[in-house]
């Protein structure tokens, strides 16, 4: 007999929920790590970042304190001391998931896990090696910064956004590789922070998979806050000094310039933690290099199962946690509903904030849609001229036959807290109607997802 | 204590009425059992009987009010050993009023002719009832589409219906999307006036007549209708009938040929079970018993009495319900269970001298058999030309559900049936 009915290889957001929700539902549950309770997301990923970018939000606002009538005098920024908190963040998330483990009865296996068969696992710390037995595999190995294959990161000058979170000194002058959410985040703090930063993006805009005005709006908005940017440009040589490196860039107009920074962060994207694990083996599909997977989450390989960035994207922490319920209540005997890619919000915490759920206007044009579109500016929202943030829009799409919310493009001061609303009223499959009769708040931000909506229909009311 | 008189929900599928005639006034006292109202629903007039004692202190509706919604108060009633004076013993708070007014309930009873009404109307009012559940999107979909969603299965969660659900619906049974981008034609929308010198007289259409004209329009629309003809010799049924005539005369019992064809109809359908069906969007209803309607006309309309299990009843039996139900039709005392339902239809005219008609199924039946006339025509007999009575029969099929090839078979194994009748009497 089987030791447990579900082990899950990986305690990340997907890992650890799909593990919670299995035990809830009654099953024997053990989850395995290599490393720390919580995967990267909360303990180098997504919640730490956010504890370093409250730093520079707050360091940002006091530098701007005369705006607001006040006086703030000898400003500093300990950076330091701002990992710290950062670090604190981290660890008692990292705690809360123990605790989880723990009241939910799921055994935690900390070591290496192998596969050695469908429904056989190897556990390895400390040169001990165990074997545990599961009806069920969950595969929730996530994944790891893509680097560079001519300078691979050193965690000296090169970094990858895990040294990026703990650096050793403050970078003066920085380069950031690659204009995703991960390296426009980093760009964002340390700029706020003091440094100076250029970001090289070899698409011709930044934050590419977002909607094209929202890239063009967060450029310039980017590029007036001091930060050099540069689109349709490569990095063809990087170099590690004495003082720092030095970079060959290749410029949009095709020219090739050296410039020297004190720092580089390379942030070109993922790869899946797919080695080592025995998948090989044991004939797991793949599709580009993730594991593929059924609506369900199943692999081709019966009782072994796939959830996160180690399966196709969005590689979001959200989208595996999500997937981890599915996977759970599917191994338990339910019928779970399927997700969709396009209900899955996107955030990126840079300063203004950017957030996105659905088509982008190119997009839903591209696939057929005859659109309508609103779009409405923070300029025109009393509760963002109080708060001092009259930058941004929000954007909206609708299908102009059936009035569906095909998409919702945000970027200002706190839309990631707004997007949410937006998803509610698509995984709903509300219609242009249902949120024009929807009641916003006054005075809040959520006024603009009225109006933008509104706007779409020639009904916009402040504007 | 004041009775709230409200309208009453007459038949499974009314909604509204018509208020046609009050036979009490202000003032009048009632007691159960009492005569209060004549009210027209889409079906028939009804009566409208009281079922409390009391004087009734005011008529809300006046008569003649066409669309009164169900549940609408119409009049009120001051208990018989009530003081009416409306103030109020005890010092109970308002909030117990509406506990105090009890609703009238009444007792109907029909009293014009009915018209048929399908099961599907009854099933539309109960999921009326539940409330379809849907997404906006979804519903949004549909009217663009002319989906009704009653018939689209729900997949989100407790069973909601969704924009995929409706797609996948609208995939399997029209064509791409685009064709359907202009909305539908709301069935009996109200028509522009038409101008016109011709004298003429302006007739207001009964509800039956509006039930009538939506329903044909509704079968038209949606059902795609094929029709299969064949020619039917009937001597060895009318010889056979002759026969059972002669020894059934002692019992009062006279056959028709109609008697014959409907257990005919019925044996077929068993015998093809596959057109012993109903279209039901994801699904198929697959019939384990033949109930036929019999098309009947009335004086106000069209009525479909019901044949129940036709196919397991003797030719006597048959005779004697058909005669009956007839009589109760034209009298309008049929009950709704026995003109709601069936499986198919037969409608005859050949006592018009109609030689061929083709039939408007009657959903959400599969089928519907058009019989004409059965009269003297040459025919072949042996290679040889010879005189036979002949009759031609129409099969319309709802072609969602029954293929060409399953209705000729229907068809052969009809014609069978009634050229080799002693099979209807085993």
């Amino acid at each position: 007999m089987a030791d447990y009915d579900l082990v899950v290889l990986g305690s990340g957001p997907g890992g650890y929920v799909a593990a919670i929700r299995a035990a809830q539902l009654g099953l024997k549950v053990a989850i395995v790590e290599r490393e720390n309770l919580g995967g990267i997301c909360l303990n180098w990923g997504c919640i730490p970042t956010k504890a370093l970018l409250r730093s520079a939000e707050i360091y940002h606002y006091m530098q701007h304190a005369s705006d607001y009538g006040l006086t703030a005098a000898s400003i500093s920024a300990d950076i330091d001391a701002v990992v710290k908190r950062s670090r604190g963040v981290a660890k008692q998330l990292n705690q809360g998931v123990t605790h989880l483990m723990k009241k939910n009865k799921i055994t935690v296996h900390m070591g290496d896990g192998k596969l050695l068969a469908a429904n056989t696992l190897s556990v390895t710390k400390d040169g001990k090696t165990e074997e545990l037995t599961a009806k069920n595999i969950i595969i929730a190995t996530g994944a790891r910064a893509r680097d560079l294959l001519f300078a691979p990161a050193d965690g000296k000058r090169i970094w990858t956004y895990r040294h990026a979170m703990v650096p050793p000194e403050m970078p003066k002058k920085l380069l950031v590789i690659g204009s995703g959410a991960i390296g426009i985040e980093f760009a964002s703090f340390y700029n706020d922070m003091g440094a100076d930063v250029t970001v090289v993006e070899m698409l011709d805009r930044i934050v590419p998979v977002e909607d094209a005005d929202v890239s063009a709006f967060l450029e310039k908005s980017l590029t007036k806050q001091g930060m050099t940017i540069m689109t349709g440009a490569g990095v063809e040589s990087l170099q590690a000094t004495a003082t720092g490196v030095s970079a060959s860039i290749k410029g949009k107009d095709g020219k090739v310039a050296t410039s020297e920074f004190t720092h580089c962060i390379v942030a070109i994207g993922i790869v899946p933690n797919t080695e080592n694990i025995g998948l090989e083996a044991l004939g797991v599909e793949m599709d580009r290099g993730f594991l593929k997977t059924d609506t369900n989450c199943r692999t081709n390989v019966p009782g072994l199962w796939a959830i996160g960035d180690i399966t196709a994207p969005p590689w979001l922490a959200h989208k595996a946690s999500h997937e981890g319920v599915i996977a759970a209540e599917t191994i338990a005997g339910g019928h779970p509903h399927a997700m969709d890619p396009l209900n899955i919000p996107g955030c990126t915490y840079c300063h203004p904030q950017v957030a996105s759920v659905g088509l982008t206007e190119a997009k839903a044009k591209e696939a057929g849609f005859d659109v309508k579109v609103g779009n409405f500016p923070f300029m025109g929202n009393g509760k963002a001229i109080a708060l001092g943030e009259a930058e941004g829009f929000i954007k909206t799409v609708f299908d102009a036959r059936t009035g569906e919310l095909l998409g919702a493009h945000m970027v200002g001061a706190e839309v990631t807290e707004l997007i949410q609303g937006y998803t509610i009223g698509k995984t709903a499959e509300l219609v242009e109607a249902d949120f024009m009769h929807t009641v916003f708040p006054h005075p809040t931000l959520s006024e603009m997802m009225h109006e933008s909506v509104l706007g779409a229909y020639g009904k916009m009311l402040h504007m | 204590m004041p009775i709230e008189l409200k309208m009453p929900a007459l038949s499974p599928t009314m909604e509204e009425g018509t208020l046609s005639r009050w036979l009490v006034k202000e003032g009048d006292s009632v007691s159960s059992g009492d005569l209060l109202a004549e009210i027209e629903t889409d079906k028939a007039t009804m009566e409208f009987e009281a079922i409390d004692d009391g004087i009734v202190t005011k008529l809300l509706v006046a008569a003649g009010t066409d669309g009164v919604k169900v549940g609408t108060v119409i009049a009120m009633i001051q208990g018989e050993d009530e003081d009416a004076a409306p103030a109020p013993k005890s010092t109970a708070p308002a909030a117990a009023l509406p506990e105090a007014s009890k609703t009238l309930e009444v007792v109907s009873k029909p009293m014009d002719t009915p018209i048929t009404i399908s099961k599907a109307d009854v099933q539309k009012q109960s999921s009326g009832d539940e409330r379809i559940i849907s997404s906006p999107l979804a519903k949004r979909i549909a009217v663009n589409k002319g989906l009704d969603l009653t018939s689209v299965k729900g997949s989100g969660p407790n069973g909601r219906i969704v924009k995929a659900d409706v797609e996948a619906f609208a995939g399997g049974v029209s064509a791409p999307s685009t064709v359907h981008n202009s909305p539908p034609l709301p069935l009996l929308a109200p028509h522009a006036a038409i101008d016109t010198d011709i004298p003429h007289e302006v007739i207001k259409l009964s509800n039956m007549r509006k039930t009538i004209a939506r329903r044909l329009t509704e079968s038209k629309q949606q059902v795609p209708h094929i029709y299969l003809t064949v020619d039917v010799r009937l001597d060895a049924l009318l010889k056979l009938r002759g026969e059972l005539n002669a020894s059934l005369e002692a019992r009062g019992i006279k056959l028709s040929v109609n008697d014959m064809l409907i257990k005919a109809l019925a044996l077929a359908l068993v015998q093809v079970p596959k057109c012993n069906v109903s279209f039901a969007g994801d699904n198929m209803l697959q019939y384990a018993r033949a109930d036929i309607s019999v098309a009947v006309s009335v004086p106000t309309g069209l009525i479909t009495p019901i044949i129940t299990d036709a196919a397991n009843k003797s030719l006597s039996k048959i005779s004697t319900e058909v005669g009956e139900l007839a009589a109760r039709a034209k009298e309008g005392k049929l009950q709704p269970h026995e003109y709601q339902g069936g499986t198919a239809s037969i409608s005859n005219m050949g006592m018009m001298g109609i030689k061929q008609f083709d039939a408007v199924i009657n959903p959400p039946q599969g089928m519907i058999l058009a019989v004409g006339a059965g009269e003297k025509r040459p025919y072949i007999v042996n290679d040889a030309l010879a005189i036979a009575t002949v009759m031609s029969a129409t099969g319309s099929f709802d072609h969602r559900a029954i293929d060409g090839a399953d209705g000729a078979m229907f068809m052969k194994v009809f014609k069978e049936l009634v050229e080799k009748p002693l099979g209807l009497v085993a």
